[in-house]
């Protein structure tokens, strides 16, 4: 076995499969396109197991000219993601299995076949497996900004009227972010040929003293981008628009997979080659990260748009996943990893049910509902449960990964975690308002006419997994937990500060 | 008056039986899943399912307390080791239980109580095309509360602390196409997760000093801390409390709570959860014993309390709130003993597990009499009752007089205890503690006036009866209780109860009455001697609209509304629109311009419709972000 490229595999295989889906017509591709992401499933499934006992990495010269490395390795983080992704792919394209269907009402005509979209997910899948496996900087930059084509076409293809303009607007923010951090590529690069020893390998940089000024404005220049990805505020609004606009399931892969990319960076990039910078800035980091907990959620508690709301309410998450990251313990990072994964399915089971409820009504609006429940009760019983996961009740999976990370960041920034804490109520308040606007009370004569039956087998199929998911990681985050910790212990080493002492609070 | 040193009890490994305590929680929970997932096949069996779910877990129960009663005293605390929850870094949770002689009490007390209430549901819902889901939530509430109480940890115990929450919101907006309903869930569950806060930032700080959140070690760690932390833990503990109990300033969902099915009040918003508060403080007893400032906090938010609960009870002519800021006021009790210390924390639990039966006793006895009045809840619609329902009548008198404290009845010791210790902490305590006995006394015999004495004051087309036997059985079970649970407890209780609650007990012979006794009864025959003559009067049918200042802020819930409407929906709601505005304007407008094309997607100014339902949310949060800049003020200084 050990001389299977497995990381390869694993993500050239959508790859390949994304080329055959865009080569098969109709359904018949979108069911090709289904039967890989299931295949990659079940590889990325064993590679997450055999990573637990054996090396998988690789490295190979690519550019030796410029040190360039196509070199691919896993560590608990990345295990982490490529799980994630892995599941939430099928799961998207078994949502979008009919949006060749005219009867998305909420939704101007396609631009494009069932099996395009399903070749784009298989890219959007691809690349990110790539992005998150990545030993090399050069090589994560370009599948980085090659994961943004895809998506941006999956945003163009497919959802409301508006969807040009978000396209639009995701395309322009991105590429910002990506041509600083490009910048701060040609950085490291330079002080790395400085050094003696020109790579782009991310174990050689991290083992190479870069001048701290020189590290700081690199620092700021890998911060950015993933700030804009993760998103943080004020580089957070064109999340809102292009949820809005895009089909639920373009917005899973965004929010649950592509997003997650900011924090990992942070993580990998950030703290793990720029550690005196990250110290330096943490205190600006992790007072934006908490103007992020609460902008976002109270930017969620006036949305009058189901699909804005979702978005707003992942802007108040990252905005913990920073704030567990920037407190430098091993607990807030490793919860803050683990939040990362149990968002990825909290974030998807939400944008789901919230397309269950625009397909049938043809509107996201919540002025449009009301009394829903009485109409389909399991529709609304797994609103609740996804809403319940996203608001971080105990037993769902949020909730291990918000109380790991306040936890750990308690011992460092006790002040800023007593007012986040605060944030959990506002969970409360923009969730089961939500619920209550759209499902409770007598349904008007509208919306008895558009609503006219429950969760069919395919859906519940879909959304029982991710409720399952978060049950399950909710009840035994043990599993998790484990995979989280590795990382988070080796960024602390790199970072080279001590994990707090019991009896201190605030550092004293 | 007692010696600062703590007995600190190690709880000893599981034997027997007692490996198979998980099994309480794990019943109940199987039954939840099988009739969520079942769906509408399970309807014409679901009841009964749910009923075993209850029952089976009272056999269970009672057969570890059996087992416990035969182990000698020092062994009786008990670790079952399940599994580990989740190891991260320096947090480590483990998801084991502790069954000791405060745990067994409460697992008695709400599979007992529970089982009586699920078979009275049977009777009570039989009509609800939903009961079986109704049941699914009744046995998702026994396994959350359950959880709750044989924790042996504080982050178990907050699973089972939102677990009870959840079930709560979930039947009080069980009948959810009722707006009011839905709206009473919502609040119910956000003014709970302000008191969450406060265990939250307890668990904190737990773990940055000690590294723990077992009971055990927190307990044996806790006198190594500084008194600063020590007392910062107690009051994070006591916000907690407040909001689980609703004890003020977090007592604002209990009567709106009372939308959800009478079964429910009594199960949940009367006898068991509303007083996982009292057990959080009693079970931190060790905390508190060390600090006098939380200590005294606890104490003051009981009195307060108890006094403003029995103003609401005096006030509304809903038979249902009248009981439930009864329950305010009563908890309020509880509040007061277990803030007094070790002694208190026994008379605590002695009023509790008293006030389990009696009020859940009442509580499905107004249940009888709206199955009778056609839902109708107003008492000025009612009188006369006694003669046509009998049964209903004599139990809930039963309760009456084990609330007001009548001896020999329940009420009557339980509550004594608390006032004598209250005496002998500080009188101002104590007298407050007997003037609300003497408004007790007045309340209650207005509404047994009201209800079932006097005139018949019924609306046209009511033809009140007596309910079904499986509704009168489960009554005439609990009127034994609040009858005879007072003498029986009275001394074994406290004897029992004394290894967790770390207290010495004298001797308590029944016949044994100190003067405070006494003059709590003379001040009760009092408030009965006036709601007597008062309410002998004729009783308008519809409410008078001009009344008087006192009963006009009894009536608003003591205004608490109108002040978070007026404060932090009108303010939370400005503010809202304020980022909406600079969202858009600000911070997304530099940006449209770049990309063109997407006018129009920010929309206009998103102004927040006021509404009451919000508001509380808002509410709570703009007084945590107050209480966040103190802290950060504090710091600063």
């Amino acid at each position: 076995m050990e001389n299977i490229p497995m990381l390869t595999i694993l993500g050239l295989l959508p790859l390949v499969g994304a080329l055959v889906a865009f080569g098969v017509k109709g359904r018949a591709g979108r069911n090709v396109a289904f039967g890989f992401s299931l295949l990659t499933f079940a590889v990325g499934f064993a590679v997450f197991h055999m990573s637990l006992h054996s090396d998988l990495a690789q490295t190979v010269d690519w550019i030796p000219q410029i040190g360039a490395h196509y070199a691919l390795s896993v560590d608990g983080m990345a295990r982490a993601m490529v799980l994630l992704t892995v599941i939430l792919t099928p799961l998207v394209l078994a949502f979008e299995w009919n949006n060749d269907t005219p009867h998305l009402a909420a939704h101007k005509t396609p631009r494009w076949d069932v099996n395009v979209f399903g070749a784009l997910a298989l890219l959007v899948e691809g690349f990110a497996l790539f992005v998150f496996m990545s030993a090399d900087v050069l090589l994560f930059y370009l599948f980085f900004e090659g994961s943004l084509i895809p998506l941006f076409l999956m945003i163009v293809g497919w959802g409301g009227e508006k969807r040009r303009g978000a396209a639009l607007k995701f395309l322009l923010f991105s590429l910002a972010g990506g041509l600083v951090m490009l910048v701060a590529l040609i950085g490291v690069y330079a002080a790395t040929s400085a050094a003696g020893n020109p790579t782009f390998l991310v174990s050689e940089i991290a083992a190479i003293e870069i001048d701290p000024r020189l590290a700081r404005w690199l620092f700021a220049g890998f911060f950015f981008a993933f700030a804009v990805k993760a998103p943080m505020v004020p580089v957070h609004t064109w999340l809102p628009d292009t949820a809005e606009q895009a089909t639920p399931g373009t917005s899973t892969m965004l929010v649950g997979v592509l997003d997650k990319i900011g924090t990992f960076g942070m993580i990998k990039f950030c703290l793990g080659l720029f550690g005196e910078a990250s110290q330096w800035a943490s205190q600006l980091v992790i007072i934006v990260a908490v103007v992020s907990i609460f902008y976002g959620a109270f930017m969620a508690i006036t949305s009058k748009n189901l699909l804005r709301l979702v978005a707003y309410t992942s802007v108040s998450h990252f905005g913990f996943m920073v704030l567990g990251i920037f407190a430098f313990t091993i607990t807030s990072i490793a919860g803050s990893i683990f939040y990362m994964l149990a968002h990825g399915f909290s974030s998807a089971a939400m944008f789901f049910v919230v397309g269950f409820l625009v397909n049938r009504r043809g509107s996201a609006e919540i002025s449009d509902f009301g009394g829903v429940q009485r109409l389909a009760p399991v529709l609304a019983g797994t609103f609740l449960v996804s809403g319940l996961a996203t608001l971080g009740l105990p037993g769902t999976a949020n909730f291990a990964g918000e109380f790991s990370i306040m936890v750990g960041a308690f011992r460092v920034i006790p002040v800023m975690v007593f007012v986040s804490v605060i944030a959990t109520v506002l969970a409360g308040l923009y969730v089961l308002w939500a619920y209550q606007r759209v499902f409770t009370g007598e349904p008007t004569e509208e919306v008895r006419e558009k609503i006219t039956d429950d969760l069919g087998g395919r859906e519940r199929a879909i959304i029982g997994v991710l409720i399952f998911l978060l049950l399950f990681f909710g009840f035994i985050p043990r599993f998790g937990a484990s995979v989280s910790e590795k990382t988070a212990t080796a960024t602390m080493s790199q970072l080279g500060i001590d994990d707090p002492v019991n009896g201190s609070i605030g550092g004293k | 008056m007692y010696p600062m040193e703590m007995e600190i009890v190690d709880p000893v490994a599981a034997t027997g039986i007692f490996q198979f305590a998980w099994a309480l929680i794990a019943w109940p929970l199987l039954v939840t899943a099988i009739l969520l997932l079942a769906g509408k096949a399970s309807n014409s069996w679901g009841h009964l399912l749910g009923v075993a779910g209850a029952v089976g877990d009272f056999v269970l129960a009672v057969v570890l307390w059996i087992q416990m009663i035969g182990t000698e005293v020092p062994n009786r605390a008990v670790k079952v080791p399940v599994t580990e929850w989740m190891t991260i870094g320096t947090m480590s949770v483990r998801a084991d239980l502790l069954v000791d002689q405060l745990s067994i009490l409460f697992a008695l007390l709400v599979t007992g109580v529970g089982s009586l209430i699920f078979c009275y549901s049977i009777g009570y819902m039989a009509h609800d095309p939903n009961r079986r889901r109704f049941f699914a939530y009744l046995n998702l509430f026994i396994a959350a509360m359950l959880t709750l109480v044989l924790a042996d940890n504080y982050a178990l115990l907050f699973i089972g602390w939102e677990g009870v929450g959840l079930a709560s919101y979930l039947l009080i907006s069980f009948w959810q196409h009722r707006n009011s309903a839905a709206l009473a869930g919502k609040k119910a569950f956000l003014v709970n997760r302000v008191g969450d806060l406060g265990l939250l930032c307890a668990m904190f700080t737990m773990f940055a000093l000690f590294g723990s959140v077992n009971f055990n070690q927190v307990n044996h760690a806790i006198s190594g801390a500084p008194a600063t932390w020590i007392t910062a833990i107690g009051i994070f503990l006591l916000v907690a409390a407040c909001g689980k109990s609703a004890q003020v300033p977090l007592q604002s969902w209990l009567l709106d709570a009372m939308e959800g099915p009478t079964p429910v009040s009594a199960l949940i918003h009367a006898a068991t959860m509303v007083t996982a508060g009292v057990y959080l403080v009693v079970r931190s007893h060790a905390i508190y014993e060390l600090t006098n400032a939380a200590s005294l906090a606890v104490m003051v938010v009981g009195v307060v309390t108890l006094l403003a609960g029995a103003w609401v009870g005096s006030t509304k002519d809903d038979i249902k709130k009248v009981l439930a800021g009864s329950t305010m006021s009563q908890i309020g009790y509880m509040m007061l003993a277990a803030g007094i210390g070790p002694a208190g924390g026994a008379f605590a639990i002695f009023h509790l597990f008293t006030h389990g039966f009696f009020k859940a006793n009442m509580f499905l006895g107004a249940g009888s009499v709206m199955h009778a009045m056609d839902d109708d809840t107003d008492m000025r619609h009612f009188g006369a009752l006694r003669k046509v329902m009998p049964w209903t009548f004599g139990t809930f008198a039963m309760g009456y007089l084990a609330i007001i404290g009548i001896p020999p009845l329940a009420g009557f010791y339980s509550k004594d205890h608390i006032v004598v210790a209250a005496w002998e902490r500080g009188p101002v305590f104590g007298v407050l503690a007997m003037i609300g006995a003497a408004i007790t006394a007045f309340y209650m015999t207005r509404l047994m006036m009201m209800t079932f004495l006097g005139d018949k004051r019924w609306a046209e087309g009511i033809h009140p009866h007596e309910s079904p036997a499986i509704m009168v059985g489960p009554l005439v079970v609990l009127a034994i209780g609040s009858a005879v649970l007072g003498v029986v407890l009275n001394n074994a209780i406290q004897v029992w109860l004394a290894p967790p609650t770390g207290h010495h007990p004298h001797e308590l012979a029944w016949y044994h009455v100190p003067w405070q006794g006494w003059a709590t009864l003379l001040l009760v025959i009092l408030g009965v001697a006036v709601g007597y003559l008062v309410y002998r009067r004729p009783i308008a049918f519809d409410a008078p609209g001009k009344v008087n200042p006192l009963v006009y802020i009894g009536r608003n819930d003591l205004l608490a509304d109108k002040f978070n409407h007026l404060v932090f929906v009108r303010g939370g709601g400005a503010l809202a629109s304020g980022i909406a505005l600079v969202d858009d304007v600000i911070v997304d407008g530099a940006v449209r311009s770049l990309a063109g094309g997407t006018k129009g997607l920010g929309g206009v100014l998103r102004r927040t419709q006021t509404g009451y339902s919000r508001s509380y949310g808002l509410t709570m949060v703009l007084g945590a972000v107050i209480i966040a800049a103190v802290l950060i003020l504090g710091r600063l200084g």
